[in-house]
C-alpha cells in the first residue's frame, strides 16, 4: 500500500516558492530521508503533508486526498514530531504523553481505558516508565527527544514525520534515537519520513533518500546513488569526500580547501 | 477538590454571618433553606430581610464574580500561553471604564445605581475585546496569541484615553468614575445576581468543557493542530466565554482587579499546572476568595466600606511581586 504520494506539491511562503512541484510515493513500511541545504524545504515539506501549512497539488495519505481529511482525521494518520518541540514545563511526561490520544477523543471527550495502555505502552516502548510521573521540564535534552516520540507512538498514527530528530543530540543519543524509530518501525509497521542533516546518518537508517535544493526535488535513490561527491558539492557548496566504508556504509566526510 | 469546596462552603457561611447584626449560623442555614424551598423561615421579618435582601445576595454575588475572575484568568493564561494574563488582557476593563465614563458625564440621573451603567459597562467591555480580537486577526492566524495581546493592550490605551478626555471635560464626574473603578459590591440585590449568573454559568460551562484541550494548547498552536486540535476555533470559544462572563461581572460590580491572576496562579503551585483541575478549582476557589475579600472590605473600616478593589490589590499585588521573583527564578 502506498502511504504517502506527493503530486506537484508547491508551497509558497511570504512570496517566496519554498516547495516546488515536489512529487514522490512513499510505500508502506518504508523509510524516507528527506536531506538538503538549509532554506532547501525539507522542513516546509513535511508541514505541507501534515496539514499545517497551505499548498498547491495533490498530497494523498494512505490513499485519501489530505485535503478531504478533517484536522484529527489527518491527526489519526499522520504524528509529527517537529524539532523543537514547545516543551510545557508544567507537565508530567505522562500527561504529556497523554495528550498524542488527542486525535482519537471526541472535542469535549476524556480519555478512556484504551488510551491509558496506549500510553502505557509508549512509555515502555520508549524507556520513559521510570520518568513517568517527572516534570517535563526537568528533563535532559534526549529524554525529552524520547518524550516528544512517545506523544507521538501514543498517538498511533501509521506514518511518522520526523524532523531533524537529532539535531540537539551528542553522538550516543543520536544513534540510540535512531535506533528505536527503526526498531519501532518494524514492531508496529511504521512509515517513517524524516528530515536529516547528518548525511551519514541518513544513508545508515533511511531505506531511499530525497535530496531537495530550492524547493526542488533533485535526486532520488538509495545511499550509493544520492551520496556522491558530484551531487553533495552541487548542492550543498561543501568540499567533501565520500567513503564506502565497511560496517558503516557511505561516510560522508569534509575536506579543508586550504591546507 | 474537596477541600477547595469546603474552603467555598466555609467562606460562603462566614460571609452570611458577619454584619453588624448576629443571625446565627443554624438560622441562617434553616432560612436560606426556608427560602430556596418556599417554606417558613425561623428568622424575624427585620433578621430575615437581612439575610434575604442584604447579606446573601451579596455574598452569592461576590461568589460569582470572584469564580468568573479567576476562571476567566486561568483561561486567558490558558489560550495565550501567558502566566500574566488576566481577564482584562484584551481591553475589558477600559472598554468598561470608558461606558461607566460616558453614563456617569452624560446621564448623570441614572448615577452609580440606575439601570445604564452596567448595561453601557457592559456593551464597552464586550466591545472593547471584539476590537482587539478583530485588529489581532488582521494581523494573520500565524503571527499567534501575541498579535492578540498587543491588539489588546492597543485597545486599552485608545480607550483609556478616550476614556480620560470625557473625564477632562466633566471634571465633576471624576469622583463618581473613580469610586466605580474600584470594584463594589455594595448596591447589590438580588437583580445584580440575575444579570450576572446567567453568563457567568454558561461562561464556567463552557470553560470547564475546554479544560483539556486547554491543556493541548500548552504545546504551541501548530503542535496542537498537528494533533488534530482546531486551534483557532478552540481560542475563539474560550475566550468569547471568559470575556462575556468577565463584562456581565464587570457591568456589575466595576474593576476588581488580581482576583484573575492571584488565583489560578496559587492553585498552580498547589496542584500544578494541568488545566484540567486548575480550572474547576479556580471557579471554586475564586469564589470563596472573593467573598472573604468581600468581608474585609466591609469590616475593617466599619460602618464604612473600602472599595474591594482595593482589599484584593492589598492582597494581590504583594502576592504577585513574590511570584515574579519565583518564576524569574525557576525559569
Amino acid at each position: 500500500m502506498t502511504a504517502l504520494a506527493l503530486d506537484g506539491v508547491s508551497v509558497r511562503l511570504g512570496g517566496a516558492q519554498v516547495v516546488d512541484r515536489l512529487s514522490c510515493v512513499v510505500e508502506h513500511g518504508e523509510w524516507i530521508a528527506l536531506i538538503g541545504p538549509n532554506g532547501a524545504g525539507k522542513t516546509t515539506a513535511l508541514r505541507a503533508i501534515a496539514g499545517l501549512v497551505d499548498f498547491e497539488g495533490r498530497i494523498s495519505v494512505l490513499e485519501h486526498d489530505a485535503r478531504a481529511l478533517a484536522r484529527n482525521q489527518l491527526a489519526r494518520r499522520i504524528a509529527l514530531v517537529p524539532q523543537v518541540p514547545l516543551i510545557p514545563g508544567h507537565i508530567t511526561v505522562r500527561g504529556y504523553v497523554l495528550l498524542g490520544r488527542t486525535p482519537h477523543l471526541g472535542y469535549f471527550g476524556t480519555e478512556r481505558r484504551a488510551d491509558q495502555h496506549a500510553v502505557d505502552a509508549a512509555l515502555e516502548q520508549l524507556d520513559l516508565v521510570p520518568f513517568a510521573q517527572r516534570r517535563l521540564d526537568t528533563l535532559s535534552g534526549g529524554e525529552r527527544q524520547r518524550a516528544t516520540l512517545a506523544r507521538a507512538i501514543a498517538q498511533d498514527a501509521p506514518v511518522l514525520l520526523l524532523d531533524e530528530p537529532t539535531a540537539a543530540l551528542d553522538m550516543g543519543r543520536q544513534q540510540q534515537v535512531l535506533e528505536i524509530v527503526d526498531r519501532l518501525r518494524t514492531e508496529r509497521g511504521l512509515t517513517v519520513v524524516s528530515t536529516m542533516h547528518d548525511l551519514t546518518l541518513a544513508g545508515q537508517y533511511a531505506e531511499r533518500l530525497l535530496l531537495l535544493d530550492g524547493g526542488r526535488l533533485v535526486a532520488a535513490g538509495n545511499a550509493d546513488e544520492v551520496l556522491t561527491r558530484a551531487l553533495i558539492t552541487e548542492h550543498y557548496g561543501a568540499e567533501v569526500e565520500v567513503v564506502d566504508s565497511p560496517g558503516s556504509g557511505f561516510v560522508v566526510v569534509p575536506v579543508r580547501r586550504t591546507q | 477538590m474537596p477541600a477547595a469546596l469546603v474552603f467555598l462552603a466555609a467562606a460562603l457561611l462566614v460571609g452570611v454571618l458577619v454584619g453588624p447584626v448576629h443571625l446565627g449560623t443554624v438560622n441562617i442555614v434553616r432560612a436560606t433553606f426556608a427560602h430556596v424551598f418556599g417554606l417558613h423561615s425561623p428568622l424575624s421579618g427585620p433578621d430575615d430581610a437581612i439575610l434575604w435582601q442584604l447579606r446573601l445576595p451579596r455574598v452569592i454575588l461576590a461568589a460569582l464574580v470572584g469564580g468568573t475572575l479567576a476562571a476567566a484568568g486561568a483561561s486567558y493564561q490558558g489560550v495565550f500561553r501567558n502566566p500574566l494574563a488576566d481577564p482584562y488582557l484584551l481591553g475589558a476593563a477600559a472598554g468598561a471604564g470608558l461606558g461607566a465614563t460616558l453614563v456617569v458625564a452624560y446621564a448623570p440621573s441614572s448615577g452609580l445605581t440606575g439601570d445604564l451603567l452596567p448595561v453601557a459597562a457592559f456593551v464597552g467591555a464586550a466591545s472593547a475585546v471584539v476590537l482587539a480580537y478583530v485588529l489581532g486577526r488582521s494581523a494573520g492566524a500565524a503571527a499567534g496569541p501575541a498579535a492578540l495581546v498587543l491588539a489588546g493592550v492597543t485597545i486599552t490605551s485608545f480607550l483609556t484615553a478616550l476614556q480620560t478626555f470625557v473625564q477632562q471635560q466633566h471634571v465633576d464626574t471624576v469622583q463618581e468614575v473613580y469610586s466605580w473603578l474600584l470594584g463594589r459590591l455594595a448596591t447589590s440585590g438580588w437583580r445584580d445576581v440575575g444579570i450576572v449568573l446567567p453568563y457567568a454559568g454558561v461562561a464556567w460551562i463552557v470553560i470547564i468543557a475546554h479544560r483539556r484541550l486547554l491543556d493541548v494548547l500548552a504545546v504551541g498552536d501548530e503542535e496542537a493542530a498537528s494533533l488534530g486540535v482546531n486551534v483557532a476555533r478552540v481560542r475563539l470559544l474560550v475566550v468569547v466565554a471568559a470575556t462575556i462572563a468577565t463584562a456581565a461581572a464587570v457591568a456589575v460590580s466595576g474593576l476588581i482587579g488580581f482576583v484573575g491572576i492571584i488565583v489560578p496562579h496559587t492553585i498552580r503551585l498547589v496542584v500544578g499546572g494541568s488545566y484540567r483541575l486548575l480550572l474547576p478549582l479556580s471557579v471554586i476557589v475564586g469564589a470563596g476568595f472573593l467573598v472573604l475579600a468581600d468581608v474585609i472590605a466591609r469590616t475593617v473600616m466599619s460602618p464604612a466600606e473600602l472599595p474591594i478593589g482595593v482589599v484584593t490589590a492589598f492582597f494581590g499585588a504583594p502576592f504577585f511581586a513574590v511570584l515574579l521573583r519565583t518564576s524569574r527564578r525557576t525559569a
